[in-house]
């Protein structure tokens, strides 16, 4: 199944000649392990942020949850939806590029860009609602600090920065989809997997943001 | 040096594809379903995070093809994660002590 090594060694498993030189140990190109060494480090970024809200959140006298079913919770949850689809397609799309069927993967990269493009659109309209409402990086609408008495500042801060940054990276994967649906004829099927990982990476992250953010803080007295 | 992945095999039918995604959807509702529910915030919390992990292992293993590459990568990649990811944790206890440091000072 996998012939990688020059002299012949073919097993899924650990061969010594693996890390003799001369083949490439983990069996993946340069530019992949590169990708996945990426995520790891972001995923360390992402991971810093989430745990620094959680100590702010937990240390805090008061913490203002303030999230109605409609619109928040539901714009967030088809926001997942629109993330989860999408990568989805992207797999549909990495499946056809290593058939080499071009026409069909750029489509399924057009239908991942339409996920995506979704996501920031939803996202947008939720910002606009909050800040609508009044909230800001450092300070929290005057009706919100008179329903949760002595409640953080921080709560706009760990908002706007953590779905930010994630916003950001999903606006940069769109940009990196684009051109590498552009390019399909001119990229190896390698290239598209590798756009994929960091759109997977992408959906990864808003696992974790979704609960952590929006679940735990929704507007709801039993 | 000439072959690379390039060359591996594409493991991985379209129905088990959808498959996960249709656990992946199915997790998420269950989530938001819980976040209504009555019951202590530390408990949903947990369970809340135990859906997270099992939805982020599903597209580590599946969509990010993990499941597919060589042990020796995943060896590699998983255990520094998860590792670097717990080290961050290890001054999160106290917040709970500041906490009650600022409810003793109200």
């Amino acid at each position: 199944m996998e012939q990688v090594t020059t002299d012949g060694v073919a097993e899924r498993g650990l061969a010594s000649s693996d890390w003799a030189g001369g083949t490439l140990p983990y069996h993946i190109g340069h530019k992949k392990l590169g990708m996945w060494l990426f995520i790891l480090s972001d995923s360390l970024t992402f991971g810093a942020l989430l745990v620094g809200y959680s100590y702010v959140r937990v240390a805090s006298q008061n913490w203002p949850t303030p999230f109605p079913f409609s619109p928040s919770i539901v714009f967030s949850t088809v926001m997942t939806l629109c993330l989860l689809s999408s990568s989805l397609t992207m797999v549909m799309a990495v499946a056809a590029s290593k058939k080499r069927d071009l026409a069909a993967a750029r489509k399924w990269l057009f239908g991942t860009m339409l996920g995506g493009g979704a996501f920031i659109v939803l996202h947008l309209i939720e910002w606009n609602h909050l800040i609508g409402e009044g909230l800001r990086p450092f300070l929290l609408p005057e009706e919100w600090a008179q329903k949760w008495p002595g409640a953080s500042p921080l709560f706009g801060s760990t908002f706007f920065a953590i779905t930010g940054l994630h916003m950001f990276h999903v606006f940069s994967g769109l940009i990196y989809l684009g051109v590498i649906a552009m390019r399909i004829k001119k990229v190896t099927d390698e290239d598209v997997e590798i756009s994929g990982l960091y759109w997977h990476f992408v959906d990864l992250v808003w696992m974790f943001v979704f609960p952590l953010i929006y679940l735990l803080s929704v507007d709801y007295k039993p | 040096m000439s072959e690379t992945a390039s060359e591996h095999e594409h493991v991985g039918s379209t129905s088990l594809f959808v498959w996960v995604w249709i656990a992946l959807i199915a997790l998420t509702f269950f989530e938001v379903f819980l976040a209504y529910m009555d019951i202590k915030k530390e408990i949903m919390l947990v369970v809340l995070m135990g859906g997270s992990i099992i939805k982020a292992a599903l597209i580590m293993a599946y969509f990010m093809h993990l499941k597919f590459e060589r042990l020796t990568l995943v060896l590699t990649l998983v255990p520094a994660m998860v590792i670097c990811l717990s080290l961050l944790m290890i001054f999160f206890p106290d917040s709970i002590r500041a906490h009650d440091l600022r409810m003793l000072l109200k």
